[in-house]
This record gives structure tokens, C-alpha cells and sequence, in this order.
């Protein structure tokens, strides 16, 4: 099955300059009852979407109407804590597509790898001067090109490169599929088996 | 030949290939499902239109949504009835092992496998549960994935991992009293904060760590995941072995001590090498508690909260957000902090020995007014025990009532939740913002640190209930 491609993306952000943000954050545990994977975004950080009344809390940022875009531009240790791969569909079916930190949680980032959200990082530094200029212009712009693995903010010209496994690389730009991969290896985990020899 | 790690030899016997800049095939062993996980992939088995590839390699259990009361009922909420039916269904279709709901065997995922014998020394285990770390304590690699691993697991019995780097924790000494298994893991978190081992998978070894029983072993390795390892594993020993030596049976093993004898060489050898070592004294640990949001804001009971969360510097926007939701205050002490909850169970602390435990402080004392208990056994097995060993009369005589096994308020997702603004002591893994309901302020500590809590209704440092001849270090 063919997944989402990604190549180039370019887009404003939406800050969220917290730290350790774990996954029960990105989506509370009441809210994994559902059988299928799609909706979630609708409830992607509820607690703090919404007052425990129901109400709007419009001091969050994605209540605030200034703040748009595909990208999510977040703080440091971004998705620890559960491995709920709801926490990436939430943030995906919300509309971003790539989350930038200085460090992720490592299922987190398996999760975001395997759904066709590019997760990014770059240095505290870089992070901090990013999270500032969203703040101070909402309409800073950055691009990301997965193929040349940079990341540009389009005011100042800042230009950084990433790292991604180049296996990860290569199923992202051409919308590859992982249980595929494996499928077509069935032979050779088939012969695994009949040689394991244990310890 | 060059000398191996325990992980090193585990991993290096499960790679069915390695792929040029890219992750390793891994063979799994074990693979654990439950209700919350596993629908999505089933339901991409069935638009491929393939079938579970090695049905007998999965094991199935309903623990994270189901009711804690009244289990012999239809499940009230809609959504939850829902998925639990999915599962029996999926299991059904697949051929698919299910202690499921009211299943003579069912419980907690993470507590069903060891004791029902399907973790075992040397094998790689996974389940779309970060808390799968707890199997790490038998000697196997085991971790959390997410639900499009598990439908790579059950499509192919095999997953694409990157491997991680090597970490090895040694704790040396011996524990004082009242100072358990989870005050380890909990003081270690606080030291090296909840990523401290992101992108490793850790090794735990040391004199303390022998002297522990399997299930203390099984609380560290649980919450390794806590300090952002990808897992946490002991190497088996003669405690291992012994534990193993008492289930009624292990399924496929049909002559055990052959079995021993190969997993005796399960351990790192002498000069192997780790990409990171940490060692830790167990004699200086006390009992632990979290006053923030994150299982890394951790203390010893009877100190204060700190001032910043940077030293030499002020305290960053999210130490004080953290605060401001748990109602507490840089430099407040906790001793004497009123609660309102008590909850012990969990993957982390819901085993026989966490019980018997809580049962020493509460024997013959009285729950405070003001404090709701929840008391969730992590098994039908435990629950049993409980009542085998005069446990439950215990609890009863206290003032306490014993729930069906669940996941329960660990994660809330049924109804065990706790109020908004309500402060619970809990023996659980994580302090998160809402975690056990919105609004709810937990704070993490030790069966005993719960105990002692449920009795005085206040923050308790669980060393004023023990004497000095009784072992506690479990």
C-alpha cells in the first residue's frame, strides 16, 4: 500500500515552545476508544484546547487565529511517555505535516517515520531563535526539503541540515510502505526461523 | 571473539537481515496485544487481505479500557464495549491465544505474560505498550511500538528497528528499610530527568539490583521507558531462574534446566563495552515522590521541592507551568501535604508483592476519612492470591475495597478517574498532566509511600510505619 509521499514542504508554524510535551498531552488516553485512524485531531491536545467546562481556551495556540500552518514547532523531548501511534494520527489528521524539535522520544519517532510526518531536529539554539521569530511574526515562513535534508527559514536565510536514516528517506520521498518491505521478505524470515538456534 | 553485551548477543541472534543505512529486520518472539492498540491493525491485515503470518506468537489480553467493578456485565461505555468486542473478534478470526475479559486468566498485559510463563530469558518481545520495558527484567529485549509495528508483527512476526546505543546503570548497596524497587527507578528518573536515556536501551546490574525479587525487577525495568530508554533489561540469574522453576507450566518448554543451562550464558561479558555507564549508591536512596508533571520531577519524600529546574539559574516556563497544575510551589515541603486518593495497581506496581506490601502498613490501622483507595490487583492471578493469603480480609478490615484487575487510573481510560484538583498518591508510572483524569494532580511513589498515605491521609514518609527488623526491600 502506497503511503503518503513528502519531498518539499513550505509553510508557516505554530509554535508550542513547551518541554517534555508527552503523547497523553498530544492525546488523552479518554479519547483512544475508537477503532479506525482517522478523527483524532479533533481532540489532538484537548486539555488544553479546551477548559474542563467544554469552553475554548484561547490562550492556547491553536485557538489563537495568528498562528497557522503545517508545521509544528515544538520543545525539547517532544512525544515521551505512552507509544499510542494516536498521538501521531491526531497530529497529522489535524493538518501538520513535520515537527520540529531538538529531540524526540524515540517510538514517538518511529510513529511519526511509519505515518508520513517528517519529525526534524535541529539545535537548541536554532530551535530557540525559530521559536522566537514565529512568535515575534506569525507569518515566518520556513521550507523544508527532505531530499536536499534542509531546513530554511525563508527571513533570515538560517539554513540547517538534517539527519533522517536514508531507508526512512527513501519510503518518505517515494510514499514506500514498510509492512510491504517486509512482506516481500517472507522467504527469508521463513528460513530465519528454521535455522534459529537459541543461546 | 569480541566480547558482547546481554542486548549485543540478544539482538545480534534475532537479525534476520540488516538493511545498508537502515534499520535491522528483527525476528520477534513475543508479540503482546490488547483492546486499545491492535484494531487498526488488524483492519490493515484486511485491506492487504493477508492473515496474522505466526498466530501462535501472539498473545492477547483486554486490560487497558475495562471496568474495574462488575466485570460480569456489559461494558457501559460504547466505544470501550466496542473495542474489547474487536479484539475477541480479531483473536477469533486470527487464532489468536485471548485471555480476555472474564477469562480466568486475564489481567494487565505486563503482568499476565511473566507469570502465566510466556516471557522467557533471551527472547525479543514487543507490544503496542511503551510499559512493555517490564518483560526487560527476565533478560529479553523487550519494547513498546506503535500500532503500525504491530501490524509489521503480525503481518511478518519481524519489525524494522534501528538498534540503539548501550547504556549500562550499576546500583551497589544495600537499601535502607522502606526504600523499594520503584524508589530506585524513581531516583534514578529524577537524576538523569525522562530523557536522560532516550536512545538507548539500558542494562541495569549491580549488587542491589541481584538482591531484588523478579517482580521489584520487573517495577525497574517498567519505568525504564520513564527515563526515555527505548528498554531496560536484567540479566537472568539464579532469582530468574527460580521464579521460573515455580509457574505451574511454560508453554513450549518441556525440559526446563536444558533451557537454564543455555540462558546462563545471558549475560554481558566481562570487557564488553557500553556506549554510556552511570552507577548509582542504594544505600543513599530514601523513599520517593514526584511533585511535577513528569516522572523526572521526582524527590525523596521528606525533602522540598526545588527552587528552578536549572541550576544557578531561574526556573524555566514549563517547571513553573508544571508546578502551577500540581497547586504546589518551588520550595514547599510535601510531609504533611493533605491527598485525596490513593491508587495502587498498575503494570508498574500491581504484582503480589506490591499488595503484601501496601497490607504491612494498613495491618490493623485504619484508612483515613478523607482518602478514596483504589485498590486494583494487575491480575485475576494476583487477585487470587490476595485472597489465598488473607490479603483481601486485610484490606477489608482497613477500610479498603478490592477492584477487578485492570489498567484501572493509571490512564483513566474507564471509569476509575480521578476528580479535577484532587491529589493522588499513586503507584503507577506517570504523573502526567490528566493522566488519571482531567485536572487530576498525581503524585508517584512506592506501595509502601502509598500505604503510609492511605492511613494518615497526608504525605507520609513511609519509615514512621516500619520498624527496623521487618524486610521491606522488595
Amino acid at each position: 500500500m502506497a503511503k503518503v509521499k513528502f519531498n518539499i514542504l513550505e509553510s508557516t508554524c505554530v509554535p508550542l515552545p513547551f518541554e517534555n510535551v508527552d503523547t497523553d498531552q498530544i492525546i488523552p488516553a479518554r479519547f483512544l476508544s475508537a477503532t479506525s485512524r482517522e478523527g483524532f485531531g479533533d481532540n489532538l491536545f484537548r486539555d488544553w484546547r479546551y477548559h474542563i467546562t467544554g469552553e475554548k481556551n484561547n490562550k492556547f495556540v491553536l485557538n489563537n487565529l495568528k498562528y497557522k500552518g503545517q508545521i509544528l514547532v515544538a520543545g525539547k523531548n517532544f512525544g515521551s511517555g505512552s507509544s499510542r501511534e494516536h498521538a501521531v494520527w491526531a497530529i497529522f489528521d489535524y493538518g501538520f505535516r513535520a515537527v520540529v524539535s531538538s529531540f524526540f522520544a524515540d517510538i514517538f519517532m518511529n510513529n511519526a517515520l511509519n505515518n508520513g510526518l517528517l519529525p526534524i531536529v535541529i539545535s537548541e539554539q536554532l530551535l530557540a531563535k525559530l521559536q522566537g521569530l514565529i512568535q515575534n511574526n506569525p507569518e515566518t515562513k520556513i521550507k523544508i526539503d527532505l531530499e536536499k535534508q534542509t531546513l530554511t527559514i525563508d527571513s533570515t536565510g538560517d539554513y540547517v541540515r538534517f539527519d533522517i536514516n536514508p531507508y526512512k528517506k527513501e519510503c518518505l520521498l517515494k510514499g514506500l510502505d514498510d509492512i510491504d518491505f517486509l512482506l516481500s521478505m517472507k522467504d527469508l524470515i521463513t528460513s530465519y526461523e528454521t535455522n534459529k538456534s537459541l543461546y | 571473539m569480541k566480547a558482547k553485551t546481554l542486548f549485543d548477543k540478544i539482538w545480534n541472534g534475532h537479525v534476520v537481515k540488516s538493511i545498508e543505512d537502515g534499520p535491522d529486520v528483527l525476528y520477534i518472539d513475543r508479540h503482546y496485544i490488547h483492546e486499545v492498540t491492535s484494531p487498526q491493525a488488524f483492519n490493515g491485515l484486511k485491506e492487504r487481505k493477508i492473515k496474522v503470518f505466526r498466530p501462535g506468537n501472539t498473545i492477547a489480553t483486554a486490560d487497558h479500557n475495562i471496568p474495574t467493578r462488575d466485570q460480569h456485565l456489559q461494558i457501559r461505555d460504547e466505544l470501550s464495549r466496542n473495542q474489547v468486542e474487536k479484539l475477541n473478534e480479531n483473536c477469533k478470526e486470527h487464532g489468536i491465544e485471548l485471555f480476555g475479559l472474564n477469562h480466568p486468566k486475564n489481567g494487565i498485559v505486563h503482568v499476565i505474560g511473566p507469570e502465566l510463563g510466556y516471557t522467557l530469558p533471551g527472547m525479543t518481545i514487543v507490544c503496542g505498550d511503551s510499559h512493555t520495558s517490564t518483560h526487560g527484567a527476565f533478560g529479553t529485549i523487550a519494547f513498546g511500538i506503535g500500532t503500525s509495528e504491530v501490524e509489521m508483527v503480525l503481518a511478518t512476526q519481524s519489525i524494522l528497528q534501528p538498534k540503539p546505543k548501550k547504556m549500562r546503570i550499576t546500583v551497589n548497596g544495600s537499601l535502607q528499610n522502606g526504600v523499594t524497587s520503584k524508589d530506585i527507578v524513581m531516583h534514578i528518573i529524577s537524576e538523569i530527568s525522562v530523557g536522560g536515556a532516550t536512545g538507548y536501551f539500558v542494562e541495569f546490574n549491580g549488587s542491589t539490583i541481584r538482591s531484588l525479587s523478579m517482580e521489584a525487577r520487573m517495577t525497574i525495568c517498567n519505568m525504564s521507558i520513564e527515563m526515555g530508554a527505548r528498554g531496560g533489561l536484567i540479566a537472568p540469574d539464579e532469582t530468574t531462574f527460580n521464579y521460573l522453576r515455580k509457574l505451574p507450566a511454560i508453554p513450549g518448554i518441556s525440559d526446563l534446566e536444558a533451557s537454564v543451562n543455555k540462558w546462563k550464558n545471558l549475560v554481558s561479558d566481562p570487557d564488553s563495552s557500553f556506549d554510556h555507564e552511570l552507577e548509582f549508591n542504594g544505600e543513599l536512596m530514601k523513599p520517593m515522590i514526584t511533585y511535577g508533571t513528569n516522572p523526572g520531577m521526582g524527590m525523596a519524600v521528606d525533602s522540598s521541592i526545588p527552587m528552578s529546574d536549572n541550576k544557578n539559574s531561574k526556573a524555566s516556563s514549563s517547571f513553573l507551568k508544571s508546578l502551577d497544575y500540581m497547586g504546589l510551589k518551588p520550595g514547599m515541603k510535601l510531609l504533611g501535604h493533605p491527598i485525596d486518593y490513593v491508587f495502587i495497581g498498575s503494570c508498574t506496581n500491581g504484582r503480589i508483592e506490591d499488595f503484601r506490601a501496601f497490607a504491612k502498613i494498613i495491618k490493623g490501622r485504619q484508612k483515613a476519612k478523607n482518602v478514596t483507595a483504589l485498590i486494583v490487583p494487575g491480575s485475576k492471578k494476583v487477585e487470587e492470591q490476595m485472597v489465598t493469603e488473607g490479603l483481601i480480609e486485610i484490606y477489608k478490615d482497613a477500610g479498603f475495597e478490592v477492584r477487578q484487575p485492570g489498567c484501572s487510573s493509571c490512564l483513566a481510560m474507564n471509569e476509575d478517574k480521578i476528580p479535577q484538583g484532587k491529589y493522588a498518591v499513586s503507584t503507577s508510572n506517570r504523573n502526567f498532566e490528566g493522566r488519571q483524569g482531567p485536572g487530576a494532580r498525581t503524585l508517584l511513589a512506592s506501595p509502601l509511600t502509598a500505604a503510609a498515605a492511605a492511613i494518615t491521609g497526608t504525605i507520609t514518609d513511609p519509615r514512621e510505619f516500619i520498624s527496623e527488623d521487618s524486610n521491606t526491600n522488595k
